[in-house]
């Protein structure tokens, strides 16, 4: 009955009566309609404990008077909340599970539970840390989930159980000091501790439970309705939780990755408004918790998102535009990925500003200059991210920020961090407006850092030029393209154009010649100019020259080369452009990734949309290998509805030829979608390796050279390309982690430079 | 249980549903047409200044997933932009974080509005005023820079 479920999901929300007659009342009403719709009721509250963690402490109120006036309900919804618990682990659901865990905690306070019962279930939860041969992200989840419920329950359980409780904390401790955590590095936002520490999650949970332990448990900042009902809950009767045993470690199973802490703020960055709870107190955890709860809600409706946060209880006494900047931040900046889509922040961001435009914008300022000052010691993806967004937000605001704050920048090298920063924001910036309007929003003296006018390089395109090779056949062809002549036309222009890397005579023609495909690509691209539109219907009308004289790799090679040089000034077009080429195979990703490593993009390396051109050669690859193995499952599947349906049919059709026959197209259909399948998986694991061997040729050179001059080998150079190394891991972590075998025995073996091999390591751990 | 069991408050996507807009040049019932619409991956965009180029367009609504193309609304008689345009993603995720992220934000300084399209047609890319350009600016008073000055209905003869 959607009425029920309204009901319950509204419960806590403003009204104008209080929360406590609010429940009171719920209670009452649900209590009334349990004889009929008893287990309606159940899964709508077991679904709200699941999916609406941020209001936790309500349900489990609910829970709590339905408990005390039927008792055969508590103990039917305990059970049902055990399955529940189950059916998610079993099914790697372990985010919901951890809010499972934490909402039957929080009963134990309800009077719903009893807690020696979930004492002995955080026992076993424990003691999951002393199996053998299980990965340690399976026990981190253990024994993050049992941390994570004690600043609910912990004083409750310690009251109850101090002696089994030290047992089962001193039990963790020893986990949590003999884990491994190489995985560190790799996750953090910040290399350096300075000015807050990136703390490994169990490591920073870890140290707050402590702290609230010394306090003596004493918790003030979680709202607990229960409390004004006391003296009903306290006569209630209390279920045993049955005796929980962790299922067990499979193949299948997939726990979740660590993590690090995100921190960016303490109680000196708001002077004048109420303390922020540091770092290690178990009130920032529940903050960021609940926040973090809350975008997970509802992250598809960016003004309620926006309200929501606003209105977390108890913003008089936590500085919460702080708190809410921070999550946001944290969300956006995690490795690694966000849990939802970049652009979802940038505008939840601007939602927030325009509910508080009296404050949260200057917060927003606060922390944009913050990271700025620290971008020396931020992971390179992290700066990539930091930059969409501002370029973005800046492009809802008219451009305005006070560049003149950020002049130190122009005194370092152009290729330190914050020049680089600001560099890529104004091609951003760019590339959202105009160049005009770029050079006009900067102070002149950051014309050093600005952006190139985007203009097409045409090398034939002057009659100074007309001593080089090709320049009367790029004359020609571009009468001919003007004239609208066909294909079998141009190809007999090119004829004419000589191979500089053949002597005899190559009638064929069609073999790797650079020069016509010089010619060729400059002319065109030259003419098409004008937009993208004009550039993509040149490709598409062109498209079989194009195949032609890039059938080769050298040739496939050779067109990317002349792309990169008639646009250089107009990264964006290159991007569109290899982006129409690989979708209608003019090149092949593996071509795009040759390309990208090649001498000849040394110098924009490190730019960012030479990384952006990659990982979107890698999505295509990735996406396309999806959209065949669906093909497949499809096909496979009106398959065997086929069988089904004859089976269904006469019985005593017995006629075998025939139903081969009715078999016969669809099983053709799948053995080449199978083998369209295997193909393009063993072309998406060249991809990775060809990448991944670049990666390792490139660096073990600036490694050999750093080492034989005697220099430094931390260059911004050699920063930015080892963390984009481990971009690729990260950012691509499912598919790679198929290769793992090959990886380690092929590419990332032991003799390797110890620098390369721990990226490798530390992609190792985040699994192990 | 686990996969399946959402609550409507959960549920909301108010963004991405379909608005009370529809063409009224479709050729099509009004049932074909919000099929249409329910699975389109295409997306109309309006309130465009009419100096906004394509590469703007490219570059935001590229934000929200790999952009199949993109066709610019043009005045019937100048053949010029005139202020709206069609995006057409690869996939209707895409388009839907489009609507729910990219819709009225700003572009070119303008807050920009997006619309499921039932998809684009030889035609559609003409505006629909007499005078050539959107109905929008057929009648409009206000003085808009960006869109040509003042409404048709406004310009001295």
């Amino acid at each position: 009955e959607e009425r029920l479920e309204s009901l319950i999901c509204r419960v806590g929300e403003k009204s104008t009566s209080s929360l406590e007659s609010n429940l009171e009342g719920l209670a009452g009403v649900l209590e009334a309609d349990l004889p009929n719709y008893k287990s309606k009721i159940l899964r709508i509250l077991c679904t709200v404990a699941r999916l609406l963690p941020e209001k936790l402490t309500v349900y489990t109120t609910l829970v709590g008077l339905l408990n005390a006036r039927n008792y055969n309900f508590g103990g039917e919804f305990v059970e049902a909340m055990i399955r529940q618990l189950k059916e998610c682990l079993k099914a790697n659901m372990y985010n919901e599970a951890v809010y499972l865990v934490r909402f039957l905690s929080d009963l134990v306070n309800c009077h719903v539970i009893a807690a020696p019962s979930m004492v002995a279930m955080f026992e076993n939860f424990v003691s999951v840390t002393q199996e053998e041969d299980v990965p340690q992200v399976r026990c981190d989840w253990y024994v993050f989930a049992f941390l994570s419920s004690l600043p609910w329950v912990g004083k409750e359980l310690y009251e109850k159980k101090d002696a089994e409780m030290d047992r089962i904390l001193s039990q963790t401790e020893s986990y949590l000091k003999r884990r491994q955590k190489i995985h560190v590095p790799m996750l953090q936002v910040w290399s350096a501790d300075k000015p807050h520490p990136q703390e490994e999650y169990l490591d920073c949970l870890w140290a707050q439970i402590q702290k609230l332990k010394k306090d003596r448990w004493q918790e003030r900042h979680i709202l607990r309705p229960y409390l004004a009902f006391d003296s009903i809950l306290c006569e209630a009767l209390q279920h045993n939780l049955p005796p929980f045993t962790p299922p067990p470690h499979t193949e299948d199973s997939v726990y979740p990755m660590p993590r690090v802490i995100f921190r960016m703020f303490d109680y000196t960055d708001d002077p004048e408004g109420p303390v922020m709870p540091g770092s290690h107190s178990v009130e920032r955890f529940v903050i960021e918790e609940n926040l973090h709860c809350i975008i997970k809600s509802h992250w598809k409706e960016r003004k309620t998102c926006a309200a929501q946060l606003l209105s977390y209880p108890g913003n008089n006494k936590i500085p919460l535009n702080y708190h809410i900047v921070e999550v946001v931040f944290a969300e956006l900046f995690q490795l690694p990925v966000p849990p939802h889509i970049e652009v979802m922040y940038t505008t939840l961001l601007i939602e927030l500003c325009k509910l508080q435009p009296g404050s949260l914008p200057q917060v927003l300022a606060q922390a944009t200059e913050m990271l700025y000052m620290r971008l020396d010691t931020m992971n390179t993806t992290c700066i990539d991210r930091f930059m969409n967004w501002f370029s973005h937000h800046l492009s809802n605001f008219q451009f305005r920020w006070s560049w003149e704050d950020w002049s130190d920048c122009l005194t370092h090298d152009l290729d330190k961090p914050k020049p680089k920063f600001v560099r890529e924001v104004l091609e951003k910036c760019m590339r959202l407006s105009y160049h005009q309007r770029i050079i006009d929003i900067v102070p002149a003296t950051f014309s050093v850092l600005s952006p190139a006018n985007p203009s097409c390089i045409y090398k034939y395109g002057d009659e100074s030029n007309k001593s080089l090779p090709g320049y009367t056949v790029a004359l020609c062809l571009t009468i001919a393209i003007k004239n609208k002549t066909s294909n079998d036309e141009i190809f007999g222009i090119l004829k004419d154009v000589p191979n500089p890397n053949q002597d005899d005579d190559d009638d064929e023609g069609f073999t790797f010649n650079p020069l016509k495909i010089e010619v060729f690509v400059q002319t065109l691209l030259h003419l098409a100019a004008k937009s993208f539109s004009h550039s993509f219907s040149a490709l598409a009308k062109f498209h079989e020259v194009f195949k032609t004289l890039a059938e080769s790799d050298e040739g496939k090679l050779h067109v990317l080369r002349v792309v990169y040089e008639v646009w250089k000034n107009h990264p964006q077009m290159i991007a569109v452009l290899v982006d129409k080429m690989i979708r209608t195979q003019i090149v092949d990703c593996a071509a795009v990734a040759n390309w990208i490593f090649s001498p000849e993009l040394a110098h924009d390396f490190t730019r960012f949309y030479i990384w952006e051109i990659l990982h979107s050669t890698i999505r295509k690859m990735n996406k396309h290998v999806v959209k065949i193995q669906k093909e497949l499952e499809e096909t496979k599947a009106r398959l065997a509805r086929q069988h089904k349906r004859r089976d269904s049919d006469d019985d005593d059709d017995d006629d075998d030829r025939s139903s081969d026959r009715e078999d016969g197209p669809l099983e053709e259909q799948i053995e080449r979608l199978q083998e369209k399948v295997e193909s393009a998986q063993s072309e998406q694991k060249n991809l990775f390796l060809v990448i991944f061997q670049r990666f390792i040729m490139i660096l073990t050179e600036h490694l050999v050279r750093c080492e034989t001059g005697g220099i430094d080998v931390i260059t911004p150079w050699y920063k930015n390309c080892i963390e984009r190394l481990q971009q690729i891991f990260l950012q691509h972590h499912q598919i790679i982690q198929q290769y793992m075998l090959t990886l380690e025995n092929l590419l990332f073996t032991a003799e390797l430079d110890h620098h390369i091999l721990a990226v490798f390591q530390q992609f190792c751990a985040l699994q192990a | 249980m686990c996969s399946v069991a959402m609550l409507s408050v959960l549920r909301s996507d108010s963004y991405a549903e379909l608005s009370q807009y529809r063409d009224q040049h479709f050729r099509g019932n009004r049932y074909d047409q919000e099929r249409l619409l329910k699975k389109s991956c295409t997306l109309y965009v309006g309130n465009l200044s009419f100096y906004t180029t394509e590469e703007q367009i490219y570059e935001l609504f590229g934000k929200s997933g790999d952009i199949k193309k993109i066709i610019m609304g043009l005045d019937k008689v100048k053949k010029t932009a005139c202020g709206f345009c069609f995006v057409e993603y690869y996939s209707r995720g895409d388009a839907e974080n489009a609507m729910r992220y990219i819709n009225g934000t700003r572009l070119d300084d303008r807050i920009i509005r997006t619309d499921w399209d039932a998809g684009f047609k030889e035609g559609r890319q003409y505006g629909r005023g007499r005078s050539g350009g959107q109905v929008r600016d057929e009648y409009r008073q206000d003085y808009d820079a960006g869109r040509g000055g003042y409404g048709k209905v406004v310009q001295p003869q």
